[in-house]
């Protein structure tokens, strides 16, 4: 039986976030009070807890701060794409985000390198943020 | 910390017990509980209406709302002081400093501390992984395929770039702790492994491997906390609780706030002041150890070796028994039990063996202070605990 990798499921914190994915844009909260960006989107700003937060634009570039190639992945569905990669990659604008480093040369990856957002399909016109390696 | 009162001297922890230990699928979580409840009783000769308190933790395999109550309940025990904590593998530390607090203040006398669960048997390996999946972020980790070992790959990872950390040193924590299991009657694992062994282990999350990542058990753990004054009158020499601190940084790793600086340093600070000693006086040490890199970063943190030399401590067998510090000296989470929140709550039971003295072969000589850590979700909730059989 095919399983398919899972689909977002937008919660009120993040709905916007995943609605501008759809589009292929890649969307942070910023903080209009002390400018601070955050990934994982709140109702308040975790820096100074102002209300007054915006959704801003990422340019979708920065670098990979760490990874892993999974072998053994947690649910069936990733045991079928398995191995993959996993990394943390600091956007230029500064928030952290968890992703896949996708493309030909993924399993190239190492710290340091730089990378760009790309979107994948999960169907339905899900489309999920996903980093892949800028050639040199 | 502002004025808090020290708890220093206040409280002993006077019974300790552990269940069954492996595949014990002739019993229930709650029942491995009780198991380990009735032996630390029996440690401490306490009896059962002398129990006033009862703190646990969380099980995954035996999911109850309010386990806690469920847990008295299945006891046949009525306190006056009861809840259920959930801080992952922090859970056990922390269960200790609200018990030493309750006892302290005079809100209850003796309290009972135990968790576990029957993760191996109950759940199966593939249900545990599938279940640990929920551990990430339902959003923002669960969709990308990610995994408890995944994360702490990532933390290997990044040891690795920024110190030099190589994969033989990591090989050496499993290797070690393997080899102190084999000393202790009731480990799960009983046959000796190689550094060999380690690096062939079937790969999990580079670099992390098989071999890298603690156990699944069916076990649980107790442990009986009273007065200091009260501790005197019981059975065995107390174990002193001097100094306890925690920190609590974030949940999810892609909200740390470094991937090379933890919350280790700081609730080991908050020990260590309340204790009024230093790394350099303490004489064992049981650290967390879900996955080989964490003793590393734990042993760096908590100020025994400069930041980046952990790796080459265990590598050099310092952290062996007979060594400059013995760690994980029951085999740890790798090689002596892992279920939930019992893996933890092991390291302050050996703790206290070793501080009582009598081990035979696995007894640290003259042991006199002990340090445990525990820590919860991905190096996000810390709790440091120092013990001592003298008042400091
Ligand atoms: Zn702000």
């Amino acid at each position: 039986m095919q399983m398919s990798l899972p689909q977002p499921e937008p919660n009120a914190d993040s709905l916007p976030y995943w609605q501008a994915a759809r589009e292929g844009r890649l969307l942070v909260r910023r903080c209009t009070a002390c400018g601070e960006r955050h990934f994982m989107p709140r109702h308040l700003c975790p820096s100074c807890w102002s209300d007054r937060l915006e959704w801003v634009e990422s340019e979708g570039t920065g670098r990979v701060e760490s990874y892993s190639i999974v072998h053994r992945a947690p649910t069936a569905a990733f045991a079928a794409v398995a191995p993959y990669v996993i990394a943390l990659i600091d956007l230029d604008e500064g928030p952290r985000v968890f992703a896949n480093v996708v493309g030909d040369d993924a399993f190239e990856v190492a710290i340091g390198d730089r990378v760009r957002v790309t979107f994948e399909d999960r169907g339905n016109g899900a489309m999920i943020p996903q980093f892949a390696r800028v050639k040199r | 910390m502002g004025n808090a009162m020290s708890l220093k001297n206040k409280v002993a922890i006077v019974g300790v017990g552990e269940s069954d230990i492996g595949k014990v699928p002739s019993m229930s979580g709650l029942g491995l509980n009780a198991q380990a409840a009735k032996r630390a009783l029996d440690d401490a000769g306490l009896k059962v209406s002398d129990i006033d308190g009862l703190l646990t933790a969380y099980s995954f395999t035996e999911p109850y709302t309010m386990l806690g109550s469920s847990l008295c309940e299945y006891l046949g025990l009525q306190p006056i002081v009861c809840a259920s904590m959930v801080a992952g593998g922090a859970s056990p530390g922390i269960m200790l400093r609200h018990a030493a607090q309750t006892v302290a203040l005079g809100l209850a006398d003796t309290v009972l501390v135990c968790a576990g669960e029957n993760r191996a048997t109950g759940l199966g390996r593939d249900a545990a992984v599938a279940v640990l999946a929920q551990v990430g972020h339902p959003q923002f980790e669960q969709l990308y395929g990610g995994l408890i070992p995944g994360y702490y790959a990532m933390i290997a990872r990044r040891h690795m770039y920024e110190y030099g950390t190589t994969r033989e040193q990591l090989a050496a924590v499993a290797v070690n702790t393997r080899a102190h299991a084999l000393l202790h009657p009731n480990a799960h694992m009983k046959t000796p492994i190689t550094v060999e062994q380690v690096l062939s282990s079937k790969p999990i999350a580079d670099p992390l491997r098989m071999l890298d990542c603690c156990l699944v058990s069916d076990s649980a753990g107790a442990f009986i906390v009273t007065s200091a004054e009260r501790a005197l009158d019981l059975r065995h020499a107390p174990a002193y609780l001097l100094g306890i601190g925690e920190k609590h940084t974030h949940e999810h790793l892609m909200c740390a706030p470094s991937l090379s600086d933890f919350g280790a340093t700081q609730s080991g600070r908050i020990a260590y002041e309340m204790a009024g000693v230093g790394p350099a006086d303490i004489d064992v040490a049981e650290l967390y150890d879900c996955f080989t890199i964490v003793p590393i970063i734990e042993l760096e943190e908590l100020g025994f070796v400069p930041h980046g030399d952990g790796g080459a401590f265990f590598e050099a067998g310092h952290a062996r028994i007979g060594g400059k510090l013995p760690i994980n000296t029951h085999g740890g989470m790798l090689s002596h039990a892992h279920a939930g929140a019992a893996g933890g709550l092991f390291g302050i039971v050996e703790a206290v063996r070793q501080l009582r003295g009598g081990e035979g072969e696995r007894q640290v000589r003259g042991a006199k202070l002990a340090l445990v850590h525990n820590e919860g979700g991905i190096l996000s909730s810390h709790c440091t605990l120092i013990l001592s059989n003298q008042k400091g």
